[in-house]
């Protein structure tokens, strides 16, 4: 039963604490009492034996705290009285606290917002079983120029695949998925869309472990060619079907084709990205010569690592079966070896890179953000060296006084954490919102890990930045302070020397900060400025996709496009308009292989030629005002029944045919069994990607009727574009009312989109480079503001004696600009080699660059000078009469 | 007794405890018979004897009430629990252990 007396007394103390106090003293008075009676009866007066009471008694004040000290919760009354006395002081100087506590705030908010995106994107385990055993497989590429064109990460062709999951044993098992999409349309008019689609191998759920949530995943007899079997993912569910499970077994028309939906994913799997919204098997309606093809890359294969296998173990034996392909297919693109990397890398590739950087940037922040509390706070702690000197001498122990400094910051950073966990609820949900390509972007929140992150930076940044100020407070020394005449000259040197030391590394930071900010910012502009090698001002794309099922004849194919463009073209305020398979900057498109039939075969072990392909209608080049270099662009001729013909880029004709004139030659396609073409043209380059260099192209004639899945309409008007889409959309679905239309943008929008996120890391680091300036620049203004008036008699003294007030600004003004001189030529040295890190994200820029350098010098020298300016100024003011007066 | 170190202090709450065997006491009664029965030797300031007894309270080994005092006056009155009896015998028969062994040590030169 002692544990119950033991808690009744726990909740006595913490909660009757007044009480228990009150009874201690009249406890204690009580003792005094029966002394002083007991001296009575030995005879003394009333007054002698209250003296002689009082004498054996002791210090009642300490025997209190003695016995006070045995008590429960004594640490957290100790805590609590620190805290208060915090909070105290903290109001005495508003003005402080509430700079210190937004600093701080701002600092903890930018580092939690983009700790919540690092932890969902980077740390966050996919919710599927044992994620930690399963990764993705691609063929790599071992050319290290084939690594700089992103070709060491590969998607595998289905038939690699196909050979690595019969032919290896490290894995327990091996499933794939590729990209397609559909254009799905209702049975009852319901408006016609394109939904972005997967198809996965049938054992890909299970190896995931995810179930249907109504219905099933697929079987392995529906993952053939002809299979029509659908998954839907909930959104798609809920939103077109309203929900209804009757549904499952049910046919929707995919591609004009009926599928039979035979189950629902999960609401909360949306890998590999929450916009996909249907699934179909991996075969289905792919030739089966494509699947037995090995140079059609398109599988994105996952595999489950055998718990008794080691990874290196289980890619050696992949990479042996990709490496005979290799060897069996010399003259194709088939990688001699495979890469692996987990499925959260994968998933994040595009934005790791920029993330771990914004990581960087906002620790530097945080740490300026420390230093600059941590100046503030030295400032502070000399101004009250007063006061740790009387209460040291009253008794206080140094760790006493530590600990109740070390509180006060406490309390700073705490408000400033509960600032910046606010402000980052807001942040993150911007950041969420406004960065591109960020997988899982919906599941990002801030939750309890995210709360338990703030805390604990809470808490390092009071570390960080209340001991060094706590520790230089106190101490022996302080108590010279106590000795001193109240006139002091000069001030406390050694406060000074640390406040200084402290600037230097925080503008050292900061310089690093701006250098890095200034070298992101310069490759934004550079690709910003890029020029796509074709007019992007005033053109609309418009995109759309004829089902095979319904235009499954050249004639039909060509009859569309070509009324269509007729159509377009008879609008009003329509310049020109053109027909092209992937318009420049939205990406690389689809690639193949070819031979030149006038060239000798190629030796064994040479890689074949490989071009990007496009399909364009006859005004493709003139409409988008792309430049001919010999030969002539397409013409009306150029369609299915005719000699077949083909336009290249300047990049394939320097490349495949140097020094001869290409005009005339013929390129052999692999993939087609009759496909040789005749060069009939040479165009100028142009960009399929904004900061990509430029590939070699191949165009061919839309009007050979191939059914291609994708087509951009490219609309050169005369006015702004985009008020044109409405009428164009309606020509489209005058023509056939079941096609959905997608990516209406201009050319502005899609290199301006493609550029998102760089201008969204770029202003995110140059965001928190100002601050970071700012911050310095305060501290800078408040060490010499500072330093100003702990010099005031000095100054006054060599004004009195003669000192001319030009010699006084520069003799302040100098002594502030030092630690930004030291501090900038610390931060220009550590640059130079924290932005080799960055290099891969700069773009015709230099990580060293000359004038970024200069530009932050210039800024740099112009703040600090400004910040110096004002009490260097104030100084020359001075005076002396009023100088030497003060205290 | 100054600053008490722990042997002088295992041994205040001993003689605390043994002291509270009988009956209820104060705290200036603790003392005082702590001194008489020592024959004046062992000498309990207070600044040992109020932290001891909080401690002992806080430990569920005494309990405390309030009651009238001998003069008149409320005084807080201290007795064991039962709890306190228990460790008064497990003390007991440690001192009883200890002070054997030093006396067979002292016994010996």
């Amino acid at each position: 039963m002692r544990w119950l007396a033991q808690l009744r007394m726990r909740i006595q103390m913490l909660f009757g604490r007044g009480k228990a106090a009150a009874r201690l003293d009249d406890e204690l008075r009580f003792h005094l009492e029966r002394q002083i009676a007991e001296n009575v009866a030995a005879g003394m007066t009333i007054e002698e034996a209250r003296y002689a009471a009082l004498r054996t008694f002791g210090n009642p004040a300490l025997l209190r705290e003695q016995t006070r000290a045995t008590w429960n919760w004594n640490w957290l009354e100790l805590l609590m009285r620190d805290a208060r006395y915090g909070v105290r002081s903290l109001r005495r100087t508003p003005g402080f606290s509430l700079i210190a506590i937004a600093v701080m705030a701002l600092c903890i908010g930018a580092a939690t917002s983009l700790f919540t995106v690092v932890r969902s994107v980077l740390l966050r385990p996919l919710p599927f079983r044992d994620p930690g055993r399963m990764v993705m497989l691609y063929e790599h590429f071992r050319a290290p120029g084939m690594n700089a064109q992103g070709f060491n990460y590969n998607s595998a062709a289905a038939a690699d695949f196909y050979d690595w999951q019969t032919q290896t044993h490290g894995f327990d098992g091996m499933a794939a998925w590729r990209w397609w999409q559909f254009n799905l349309t209702g049975e009852r008019g319901e408006l016609p869309e394109l939904v972005s689609a997967r198809g996965g191998t049938w054992n890909l759920f299970p190896l995931l472990g995810v179930p249907a949530a109504i219905g099933r995943t697929f079987l392995e007899s529906e993952d053939r060619t002809d299979a029509n079997a659908v998954m839907l993912t909930w959104s798609l569910f809920e939103r077109r079907f309203g929900g209804d499970p009757s549904i499952v077994g049910r046919q929707i028309h995919l591609d004009d084709k009926l599928y039979t939906v035979v189950g629902v994913l999960p609401k909360w799997f949306t890998y590999p990205d929450a916009n996909v919204q249907v699934w179909v098997t991996f075969a289905s309606g792919v030739p089966p010569l494509v699947l037995q093809h090995h140079d059609f890359h398109f599988s994105h294969v996952v595999a489950r690592l055998r718990p008794d296998v080691s990874l290196a173990s289980a890619l050696g034996q992949v990479g042996a079966v990709q490496y005979r392909l290799h060897m069996q297919n010399l003259n194709a693109p088939v990688a001699e070896d495979v890469a692996a990397r987990t499925l959260n890398d994968d998933l994040a590739r595009d934005v790791s890179k920029p993330l771990q950087l914004l990581m960087c940037a906002v620790a530097c922040l945080l740490l300026i953000g420390c230093l600059n509390v941590a100046n503030l706070l030295v400032a502070r702690g000399a101004a009250r060296q007063k006061e740790m000197a009387i209460r040291g001498a009253l008794g206080a122990q140094r760790v006493t006084l530590i600990r109740a400094q070390l509180t006060e910051c406490l309390l700073i950073c705490l408000a400033g954490g509960v600032g910046g966990v606010l402000l980052s609820l807001a942040a993150t949900n911007w950041l969420a919102r406004a960065w591109k390509d960020l997988p899982s972007a919906e599941g990002i929140q801030v939750d309890g890990v995210v709360l338990g992150f703030a805390c604990a930076l809470v808490f390092v940044a009071a570390l960080v930045a209340g001991l060094l100020p706590a520790i230089s407070s106190t101490g022996k020394a302080v108590f010279a302070v106590l000795q001193s005449s109240s006139r002091t000259v000069g001030g406390n040197l050694s406060s000074t020397v640390l406040r200084k030391t402290l600037l230097t590394v925080e503008i050292a930071v900061t310089v690093i900060l701006l250098i890095a900010a200034g070298l992101l910012l310069k490759t934004f502009v550079h690709l910003r400025a890029t020029n796509l090698g074709c007019t992007t001002e005033n053109v609309l794309t418009v995109g759309y996709s004829l089902p095979q099922q319904r235009y499954g004849s050249a004639a039909k194919v060509n009859a569309f496009n070509e009324t269509l463009l007729q159509r377009v073209r008879a609008l009003p305020g329509v310049r020109a308009a053109a027909l092209g398979s992937t318009v420049p900057g939205t990406g690389p498109g689809g690639d193949d292989t070819f031979t030149i039939l006038e060239h000798p075969p190629l030796a064994p072990g040479t890689a074949m030629p490989d071009a990007m392909t496009r399909w364009t209608d006859p005004q493709y080049f003139s409409a988008l005002q792309e430049s001919l270099l010999s030969g002539r662009f397409f013409t009306g001729d150029d369609r299915a029944g005719r000699p077949k013909t083909v336009i290249i880029n300047r990049q394939l004709a320097e490349e495949y045919f140097p020094g001869e004139n290409p005009l005339g030659r013929h390129l052999h396609l692999v993939a087609e069994e009759f496909g040789d073409y005749q060069v009939v043209g040479v165009v100028a380059d142009t960009l399929y990607k904004v900061g990509q260099p430029a590939k070699p192209t191949m165009y061919f004639s839309v009007l050979n009727g191939g059914n291609y899945t994708e087509l951009s309409l490219a609309v050169r008007t005369a006015s702004d574009p985009l008020a044109m889409s409405i009428p164009i959309q309606k020509q489209i679905a005058a023509l056939d009312p079941q096609l959905p239309v997608y990516d209406v943008l201009t050319m502005d929008q899609i290199v301006g989109q493609s550029l998102d996120n760089q201008s969204l890391s770029a202003t995110i680091v140059l965001a928190f480079a100002i601050l970071s300036l700012v911050l310095a620049s305060v501290g800078l203004y408040g060490v010499l503001s500072y330093l100003m008036t702990q010099r005031t008699t000095e100054l006054g003294v060599r004004l009195a004696l003669g000192a001319q007030r030009g010699q006084l600004l520069r003799l302040i003004l100098f002594d502030g600009l030092r630690p930004a001189i030291l501090g900038l030529a610390l931060g220009s040295a550590a640059s130079a080699g924290v932005t080799q890190l960055i290099r891969s994200m700069l773009y015709d820029t230099r990580p060293l660059d000359p004038e970024v350098y200069a530009a932050v010098t210039i800024t740099l020298l112009m703040v600090a000078t400004l910040a110096c300016m004002i009490p260097a100024w104030r100084a020359s003011r001075l005076d002396p009469m009023q100088a030497l007066r003060t205290e | 007794m100054g600053k008490p170190n722990d042997l002088v202090q295992g041994t205040l709450d001993l003689l605390i405890l043994k002291t509270l065997r009988p009956e209820a006491m104060h705290g200036w009664a603790i003392g005082k018979r702590i001194q008489q029965v020592s024959g004046e030797v062992l000498q309990v300031q207070q600044g040992s004897l109020y932290p001891a007894l909080h401690r002992l309270e806080q430990q569920g080994w005494i309990k405390a009430k309030w009651a009238e005092s001998e003069t008149g006056r409320q005084a807080k009155f201290y007795s064991l629990t039962a709890a306190g009896r228990g460790q008064l015998e497990k003390e007991t028969a440690n001192w009883a252990r200890l002070s054997a062994a030093i006396d067979l040590i002292m016994g010996e030169a």
